[in-house]
């Protein structure tokens, strides 16, 4: 749970992945054949195998805020890094990569809330004025929203658990697997809330036979919610479907039949909206082999996301079991 | 002189040839290497004097916004489509030109007298106007133009007020201009010079170069929305016109990458180069294929700030055309310097 706290708490706006690509770095190296960082600032760990090219993606990045104007009196104002709701991010605590805190603020004549736009909004880091401001952060500058991480019973309650409980799971595949018959790449890939754009990169440049990515997806199961399949509890999601891709079938096939070998919890996942790297890789080159595994998540882009205990380790079980079966058979 | 001539040609996104002709003579002396792809791109390349590591590329866009011929009426009006992204409000009563010939034609609707007063109160949809090119009747209209030609916006080049220009596609001719400029220097580093097609539609044209070269560093030259105008708080402007080149952090389509832009930094204040940072997130360009359609590729985005972009009246300011065709200078000067870096 140390290390999940970690990871959760370390800031990483889009294409600013660097803390927690150097804490992912220490947690894998000594496992791996090789680790570096592309030129989008992903994360590539290699695991070096005499078979099929097998990439496994998690992005390392979360949602924000980007610094666009500083005023006279010091207030900042902002534009979204990712999907961003604006009534989410009222009264929201915010902190920058250097430990400045900030809070969100609203132009106060606005009496109707549904005029609320992300343009009348601002963040108030306690700055006197302009001058002040401009010596804690520049435009330009990015930061995320606070949210400390608890546990409740068997959930665990926590800010960017889109997607560092992603990234949790595959640091433990990476410390565990053995046997595989991929060469395996499991790439931490950066900028995907903003479209995709790391895995796009690092997609192209692993040429895999065969992708998986790992995100989390939302439930079907609070009051009055949306409609949808998923359950908080009722195991790992295998993907079907997203906004970004339908997952290939001999995929999704694989990973259905070693879950129902080992025992491993699943249910199928088919969501209205969103999109995860797994679209991005599926389209890479000539087009490849793609599924994904997905952790059941509530109030997502939130600073309260919310996944089960358990369903995070079956998913870890089923990815294991996964990459040691080889998808490819007698093709080879 | 070359913004000048190069705003004045015809290149609406997927017809570039007039002004990948231009270029091509411009840089012929210049370039060691010289490919035109079957989409139309133009990649030039110059031989570096040192040893080179890393592959870079300065890009612009060849093509502008404009409209595509959909059809003929029988009384000899032209119907027509927008190609990229145009305001339907800004089109009534423009001066146009079609195809190869320039035949000249009016963006027209009925006049005033003939309006209701809740007609006038609408704005007018693009699907009702047509182009008026003084043709007498179907036949005469088929004469001159074709389905399917296309149709650019025609308006002078000017100079006026204190220091500025007024054109048609100053979005990206500017950041070609500014290419054509910087080939005539020699530089330490191997250097590609990317003139895309298909920008304003998708990004079509970057993303074959981009799969081509498989670049390490990409710098995108382009033009951008200034926004210092009334009806906006100062909070809202993106850019300002008089402020220098924009330099990227993100945008809707690419992150910049924080070495490359921290390159460009140093570069402008060792050299004292005026520049600002654009401030919003809105738009994209080229950076977001030539970032990720050949690989993990880091970019950066310098930006000639231009107010009513994507109108046949784009306004940019001289200085800042000219402070921006340094900042590139210096970032293709010093180039060898990104083994380090990136």
């Amino acid at each position: 749970m140390e290390l999940l706290k970690k990871l959760t708490q370390t800031p990483s706006p889009s294409g600013n992945e660097d803390g927690i690509r150097d804490i992912i770095k220490s947690e894998v190296e000594k496992f791996a054949d090789d680790v570096f960082t592309d030129a989008l600032g992903s994360l590539i760990v290699h695991i070096k195998g005499n078979g099929k090219r097998a990439m496994i993606c998690a992005h390392a990045d979360e949602i924000g805020v980007m610094v666009t104007f500083i005023d006279e009196k010091g207030f900042l104002r902002f534009a979204p890094v990712g999907g961003l709701d604006k009534y989410c991010c009222l009264y929201q605590r915010v902190r920058f990569s250097n430990g400045a805190v900030g809070v969100v603020g609203y132009e106060e004549a606005i009496e109707d809330m549904k005029e609320l736009k992300l343009s009348n909004m601002y963040i108030d880091i306690g700055a006197k004025n302009k001058e002040e401001a401009e010596k804690i952060v520049s435009i330009g500058d990015m930061a995320v929203f606070s949210g400390d991480m608890e546990t409740a019973g068997d959930h665990i309650i926590s800010k960017a658990l889109d997607n560092r409980i992603g990234v949790y799971i595959l640091i433990d595949v990476i410390k565990h697997i053995k046997n595989s018959p991929y060469d395996l790449y499991f790439v931490f890939s950066s900028q995907e809330e903003v479209g995709l754009r790391g895995a796009k990169g690092a997609g192209f440049d692993v040429n895999p036979d065969i992708a998986l990515a790992v995100d989390v997806t939302d439930t079907g199961d609070t009051p009055n919610c949306k409609r949808m399949a998923v359950k908080m509890g009722d195991g790992a999601c295998i993907k079907v479907m997203d906004k970004s891709v339908i997952c290939s079938k001999s995929v999704r096939d694989c990973l259905t039949d070693v879950a129902e070998g080992k025992d491993i919890k699943v249910q199928y996942e088919v969501l209205d909206c969103g999109g995860t790297d797994a679209g991005a890789m599926q389209l890479t080159r000539g087009g490849v082999l793609t599924g994904a595994v997905s952790v059941p998540t509530r109030y997502i882009h939130t600073p309260s996301e919310m996944v089960n205990i358990n369903d995070v380790n079956e998913c870890i079980r089923l990815i294991g079991a996964f990459l040691e079966k080889n998808m490819f058979g007698e093709q080879l | 002189m070359l913004l000048k001539e190069l705003t004045q040609l015809n290149g609406v996104a997927g017809c570039e040839s007039a002004v990948r002709e231009f270029i091509m003579e411009k840089i012929a002396l210049y370039a060691d290497d010289i490919t035109v792809d079957t989409m139309g791109n133009l990649i030039a390349f110059k031989k570096g004097s040192g040893k080179s590591g890393k592959k870079i590329a300065l890009c612009a866009h060849m093509d502008e916004v404009g409209f595509i011929v959909s059809g003929i009426t029988d009384d000899g009006y032209i119907k027509f489509k927008p190609v990229g992204g145009i305001d339907e409000r800004i089109l009534l009563s423009k001066r146009v030109t079609i195809g190869k010939d320039k035949i000249s034609g009016v963006i027209g609707i009925k006049a005033v007298h003939l309006s209701t007063p809740e007609e006038r109160e609408a704005v007018v949809k693009q699907k009702d106007m047509y182009i008026d090119i003084g043709a007498k009747d179907k036949e005469s209209a088929e004469e001159v133009v074709a389905l399917g030609d296309y149709i650019a916006f025609d308006s002078d080049y000017l100079e006026f007020g204190n220091g500025k220009i007024k054109a048609k596609a100053i979005d990206d001719r500017a950041g070609c201009a500014i290419l054509i400029e910087c080939m005539k220097k020699d530089y330490t580093n191997d250097m590609y010079f990317c003139f895309t097609v298909q920008e304003e539609t998708g990004l079509k044209g970057a993303a074959i170069v981009a799969h081509r070269l498989q670049l390490d560093a990409a710098f995108i030259v382009e033009s951008t929305t200034a926004a210092d105008v009334p009806g906006l708080e100062e909070h809202e402007y993106a850019t300002s016109l008089g402020s220098g080149p924009a330099i990227t952090v993100m945008d809707g389509a690419s992150n910049s990458s924080k070495a490359l832009n921290n390159y460009i930094f140093d570069l402008a204040n060792e050299n004292n180069i005026k520049y600002q940072l654009k401030r919003t997130v809105f738009g994209g360009n080229d950076a977001r294929a030539f970032a990720t359609r050949g690989g993990a590729c880091a970019t950066a985005a310098i930006s000639l700030p231009c107010r009513y972009i994507h109108s046949p009246v784009c306004i940019a300011d001289m200085a800042d055309f000219e402070l921006t065709m340094s900042l590139v200078q210096a970032i293709a000067e010093n180039s060898w310097k990104l083994g380090g870096i990136i």
